[in-house]
C-alpha cells in the first residue's frame, strides 16, 4: 500500500476510535448534569447517587475520548501536511479556537469536577457538572466548524500567488449551513448516546433487583432524554439530506445507488446483489427519496452518472464516484438504527407512563444490547459523510490525493500498526472497566472505582479517587 | 519582507503557549518520573498522583492550544514540523495516551499488578516525552535537512545529533527539579521531606547541565542569517536563575526555588524562539530554505479574527485556570482532616 493509503486508513481509523467515545462523552456529561441538578433542587439522595454511579462510567469513557483527541490534533500536520497547508488559514482557526474555549473548559471543570466535591461549594460543584457539558458541546461545534468547511467550501478565497485557500469571511464559517444542521444532528446523537448508555445500564441492574429507586428514575431519564433527542434528530437529518443534495449531489445519489437522475424517486430499504443498478432483490418505497431530498411527492433526485459527468466538466477528468456500498449500506444502517432507537424510546415512554417499566422484563433484557444502537448510528453516519465526500478531501477545492505528507510508506506503517495496536489495548481495558462498574452492585464499589478493601489505608482516606 | 505586527504578535503568542506549557506540563512530567521515588507505596502514589489529578488535563491543553495556534497562524510551520517529526511525534503521542490514560484509570482496580503497570506507564509517559521536547527543540536550534519544498529529507535518526540528545536530557532534568519542588509545595510530612531531599540532591547535577547547555547552545546555533535581537543577555540571564535556583534550594526555600526553576524553563523557552526569529525552523540543508515568520504566516485576516478571539477569551481562561489552582492549593495529607472523613463516603 502507498503512504496515502496507510495514512487514509490511519485518520479512519483513529478519528472513528475516537468517535466511539466522543458521543458517550457528550452525552453522559449532559446527563449527569441533568441529575445533579435534581439532585440540587429536589434535594432527594437518589439523584446522588445516579451520579455517583454514573459518574464512574463517564470517567472512564472521558478518559480515552480525551487522549486519543491529541492525536486527532496532531495528524493534520502529520500526515496530511499539504493539507494542512492549503487550508491552514482557515482550518486551523476554529481547531484553535476550539482549545481556547472548550478544551480548557472542559478539562479545568471536570478536575474540579472529580476533585473537588468537598473542596467547593455544591452550587460550584454543580455548576461545574454544567460547564463540563458546555465544554463539551462547544467542542463539537468548533471542530465540526472545521469540518463543515470541508464538505462545504464558504467565506473563503483562493490566493492566486500561493494557491492557499483563505478566510475572507469568519462568521460566513459560522453559520455555514452544513455546519448548522451537522452540529444539531450530531449533538443530538451524542444525546442519545448517552442516554442510551444510561437507559440499558440502568435496565440491567433493574433486572437484578438491585437499587430499584435509584435505577427506575435514571431508566426514565435515559427514556426522555432518548426519546426527545432522537426525535428531534430525525428532522435534523431530514433536513440534512436536502442541503446534501444540493451541496452534493453525488452523496445521495450514491447513497441510494441511483444511477440515473430520476423523478418521484423510490428508495430502496434493502438490496440483495450488487448495487450496480440491476438487483437480484429489492424492497422499495416508492417516491421516499423525492419526499426526503425534496419534500415533495415527484421531486427530481440526480442520478451518479448525470452528477459525474456534470462534475468531470467543472473540475476535470476524472472519477468523483466514491465507493457505493459503502455510502449505500452505511447510510441505511444510519436511519434504519434511528428507526430502531425511536422506537426504544417510544416503548420506553409507553411503560414509563403505565409505571409498568420495572415489571416489562423483556423490554429490560434488550435495552442493554441497544446500547450499541446509537453508537453504530453515529459511526455509520461519519464514515457515510467522510467516505461520500472522496475524491475530495476538501469538496470542490483539494483531492485527498493531493493532501498528504511526503513520507515514507515505511514510516506511515509504523504509525499506522502502532496505533492501532494501542488502541486495541485500550479498548480492551475500557471495556473491562466499563463493563465491571456497568453491571456490578452498587454496594461494591467505592467512590470512584472498586471499593478498598477494609485494611487497607486508602479506604480511610480521601485519597481514592 | 517585513514582519507584520500581527504576525509578531502570533509569533510571541506561540512562544507564550510553548513556555506555559513547559512550565506547568514540566512539573506534571517531573511527578511523574518521581512517583515511584516519592511514592513508595500504594496510598503515597496516589497522593503523589492526587497533587497533579485536577489540573494535569488543564495543563496539557496548553500544548493542544499551541499546535492549534501555529496550524491558525503558520499552517507552513505547523505542517512541515509535524511531518518532519513524524516518529518522534508518534511516540510522544503514545506516551501521553498511556500518561493520560493511567491517570484516570490506575486506581479503579485494586489489583496491584494493575496499579504496578499503571504506574509504570505514568513513569515512561513522563519521561519520554520530557526528553522528545527537548531533543526536538534541539533541533529546531540546530536544524534539520529541509528541501526546498520544505519537506523533510532525513530520517528519525537524523534527528537525533549529540546536541538534541544533551537538550532532551537536560530538559528532562529540569522538568525532574521543577518537579520535586511541586512536591515539596503539594505534600506533607514524610513525603514532603523526601520531595525536598530529592531536589536537593539533584539541584547541582541540573545546575552544571544548564551551564553546559547555554554554552553548547552558543557555539550551535545556526546563527546565519538570523538577528538575534538579544543575543547576550538570555543566556546570562539563564545562567542566573539556574544559580539562584541553587542557592534558593540549598537555603530551603522552595515555594522561590519553584518559582525560580519556572522561570528558567520560561527562560530557555524563549531564549530557543529568540534564536530562531525570524526563522521558524532552520534548514541544515541550505539556509535559503529555512522557514520564516512571514513565509509561513496565514493572511491578514486570519490573524486578526484570531488576536480578537484570543483578546476576549484568553483572560477568561487564566482566571479559571487559576481559580481551579486556588482550589486545589492546599496540601495533600495521608489522613484527611476530621470535616472530610466521616460522611464522604455514604454521601
Ligand atoms: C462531535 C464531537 C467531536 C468530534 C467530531 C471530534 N471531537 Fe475531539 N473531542 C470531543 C468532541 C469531538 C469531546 C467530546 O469534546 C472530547 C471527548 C473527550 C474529551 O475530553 O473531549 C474530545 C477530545 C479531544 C481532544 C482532547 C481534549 C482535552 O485534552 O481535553 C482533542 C485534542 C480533540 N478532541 C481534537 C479533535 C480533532 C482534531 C477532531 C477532528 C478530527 C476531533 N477531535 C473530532
Ligand atoms: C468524529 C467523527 C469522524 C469520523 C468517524 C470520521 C471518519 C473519517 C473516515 C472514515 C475518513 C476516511 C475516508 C476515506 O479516506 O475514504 C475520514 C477522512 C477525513 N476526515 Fe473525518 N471523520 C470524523 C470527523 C472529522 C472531523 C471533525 C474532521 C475535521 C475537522 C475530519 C477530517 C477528515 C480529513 C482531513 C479526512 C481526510 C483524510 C482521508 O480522506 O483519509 N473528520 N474521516
Ligand atoms: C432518523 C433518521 C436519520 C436521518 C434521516 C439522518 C440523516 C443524515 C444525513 C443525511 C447525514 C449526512 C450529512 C452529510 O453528509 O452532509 C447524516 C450524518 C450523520 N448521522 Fe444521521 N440521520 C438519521 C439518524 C441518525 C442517528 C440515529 C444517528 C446516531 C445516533 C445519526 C448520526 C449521524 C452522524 C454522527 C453523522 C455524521 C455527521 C453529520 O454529517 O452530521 N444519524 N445523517
Amino acid at each position: 500500500m502507498s503512504a496515502l493509503d496507510l495514512s487514509r486508513w490511519q485518520f479512519g481509523i483513529t478519528t472513528v476510535y475516537h468517535f466511539i467515545f466522543v458521543p458517550l462523552t457528550i452525552g453522559l456529561a449532559f446527563v449527569l448534569a441533568i441529575m445533579q441538578t435534581l439532585e440540587y433542587k429536589t434535594k432527594k439522595p437518589v439523584y446522588g447517587e445516579m451520579v455517583k454511579f454514573f459518574g464512574r462510567l463517564f470517567a472512564v469513557n472521558f478518559a480515552i475520548g480525551l487522549v486519543t483527541g491529541i492525536v486527532q490534533e496532531f495528524q493534520f500536520g502529520m500526515n496530511w501536511s499539504s493539507y494542512s497547508i492549503f487550508v491552514g488559514n482557515i482550518f486551523g482557526a476554529p481547531l484553535a479556537i476550539e482549545g481556547l474555549l472548550a478544551f480548557f473548559l472542559e478539562s479545568t471543570f471536570l478536575g474540579t469536577w472529580l476533585f473537588g466535591k468537598h473542596k467547593v461549594s455544591v452550587r460550584v460543584h454543580l455548576f461545574s457538572a454544567w460547564m463540563v457539558s458546555v465544554g463539551t458541546i462547544l467542542s463539537a461545534l468548533f471542530i465540526l466548524a472545521a469540518n463543515s468547511f470541508m464538505q462545504h467550501p464558504v467565506g473563503y478565497a483562493i490566493d492566486p500567488k500561493t494557491h492557499q485557500a483563505v478566510m475572507t469571511n469568519f462568521l460566513a464559517l459560522l453559520t455555514n449551513s452544513t455546519l448548522i444542521t451537522t452540529f444539531f444532528h450530531t449533538v443530538l446523537a451524542a444525546f442519545s448516546t448517552g442516554a442510551g448508555l444510561v437507559l440499558g445500564v440502568a435496565a440491567y441492574q433493574i433486572l437484578r433487583y438491585r437499587k430499584k429507586e435509584m435505577f427506575v428514575g435514571a431508566a426514565r431519564i435515559g427514556i426522555v432524554v432518548l426519546f426527545v433527542s432522537m426525535l428531534f434528530n430525525a428532522f435534523v437529518g431530514h433536513i440534512q439530506g436536502q442541503i446534501m443534495e444540493k451541496q452534493q449531489p453525488m452523496k445521495m445519489a450514491a447513497a441510494e445507488a441511483l444511477y440515473n437522475t430520476s423523478s418521484g424517486a423510490s428508495f430502496s430499504l434493502l438490496t440483495i446483489g450488487n448495487l450496480s443498478g440491476d438487483p437480484i432483490f429489492q424492497i422499495r418505497l416508492p417516491h421516499l427519496l423525492s419526499v426526503l431530498s425534496d419534500n415533495s411527492w415527484n421531486g427530481t433526485v440526480q442520478g451518479i452518472n448525470q452528477v459525474q459527468a456534470a462534475e468531470v466538466a467543472k473540475y476535470g477528468a476524472g472519477s468523483y464516484v466514491p465507493p457505493i456500498w459503502v455510502e449505500y449500506w452505511t447510510f441505511r444502517i444510519m436511519v434504519g438504527l434511528g428507526g430502531v432507537i425511536l422506537l426504544w424510546g417510544l416503548v420506553g415512554l409507553y411503560f414509563m407512563r403505565q409505571g409498568s417499566l420495572d415489571r416489562k422484563r423483556w423490554y429490560l433484557r434488550i435495552s442493554p444490547y441497544l446500547i450499541a444502537a446509537p453508537i453504530i448510528a453515529n459511526l455509520t453516519g461519519w464514515i457515510f459523510t467522510e467516505v461520500g465526500r472522496q475524491p475530495w478531501i476538501v469538496y470542490g477545492l483539494l483531492k485527498t490525493s493531493n493532501a498528504n505528507s511526503h513520507l515514507s510508506a515505511l514510516s506511515v506503517g509504523i504509525t499506522l500498526v502502532g496505533f492501532t495496536a494501542v488502541y486495541s489495548i485500550l479498548a480492551v481495558v475500557d471495556g473491562i472497566l466499563m463493563f465491571k462498574f456497568g453491571s456490578a452492585d452498587p454496594d461494591s464499589l467505592g467512590s470512584h472505582g472498586e471499593k478498598e478493601p477494609e485494611d487497607s489505608p486508602t479506604a480511610h482516606s480521601d485519597l481514592i479517587y | 519582507m517585513k514582519i507584520s505586527p500581527l504576525q509578531f504578535v502570533w509569533f510571541s503568542l506561540v512562544v507564550v503557549l510553548w513556555s506555559g506549557y513547559f512550565f506547568l506540563e514540566g512539573f506534571d512530567f517531573g511527578v511523574g518520573m518521581l512517583l515511584r521515588w516519592i511514592g513508595r507505596n500504594d496510598i503515597e502514589r496516589r497522593a503523589v498522583i492526587n497533587t497533579i489529578g485536577p489540573t494535569w488535563d488543564g495543563n496539557e491543553v496548553w500544548l493542544l492550544v499551541a499546535g492549534g495556534a501555529t496550524f491558525a497562524a503558520f499552517p507552513r510551520w505547523y505542517a512541515t514540523v509535524f511531518s518532519s517529526f513524524y516518529l518522534a511525534l508518534f511516540l510522544i503521542l503514545v506516551a501521553l495516551i498511556f500518561r493520560g490514560v493511567a491517570f484516570e484509570y490506575r486506581s479503579k482496580l485494586v489489583n496491584p499488578t494493575w496499579r504496578k503497570r499503571w504506574d509504570m506507564a505514568i513513569f515512561i509517559g513522563s519521561l519520554l516525552p520530557a526528553v522528545l521536547w527537548g531533543v526536538a527543540f534541539g533541533d529546531f536550534i540546530h536544524g534539520i535537512p529541509i528541501d526546498s519544498q520544505g519537506n523533510f529529507t532525513g530520517n528519525f535518526f537524523s534527528l537525533l545529533s549529540p546536541y538534541s540528545v544533551f537538550v532532551g536530557l537536560t530538559m528532562a532534568a529540569i522538568f525532574l527539579i521543577h518537579g520535586a519542588l511541586f512536591l515539596e509545595m503539594k505534600l506533607d510530612g514524610e513525603l514532603r521531606e523526601r520531595a525536598s531531599y530529592l531536589a536537593r540532591c539533584f539541584s547541582p547535577v541540573v545546575t552544571v547541565l544548564v551551564v553546559a547547555f547555554i554554552v553548547w547552545t552558543y557555539v550551535t546555533a545556526n546563527h546565519g542569517g538570523g538577528s538575534n535581537i538579544v543575543p547576550g543577555i538570555m543566556p546570562i540571564l539563564i545562567v542566573a536563575l539556574v544559580i539562584a535556583a541553587q542557592i534558593l534550594i540549598t537555603d530551603r526555600h522552595y515555594g522561590w526555588a519553584f518559582a525560580t526553576t519556572g522561570a528558567t524553563i520560561i527562560a530557555i523557552t524563549v531564549n530557543m524562539f529568540l534564536d530562531l526569529y525570524p526563522r521558524v525552523l532552520v534548514s541544515s540543508t541550505s539556509n535559503a530554505y529555512s522557514l520564516t515568520i512571514t513565509g509561513t504566516a496565514s493572511a491578514h485576516y486570519t490573524l486578526v479574527v484570531m488576536t480578537i478571539v484570543a483578546a476576549i477569551f484568553t483572560p477568561l481562561v487564566l482566571l479559571y485556570q487559576g481559580w481551579s489552582y486556588r482550589i486545589f492549593r492546599a496540601r495533600i495529607r495521608l489522613t484527611p482532616p476530621e470535616s472530610l472523613q466521616p460522611q464522604q463516603e455514604i454521601k
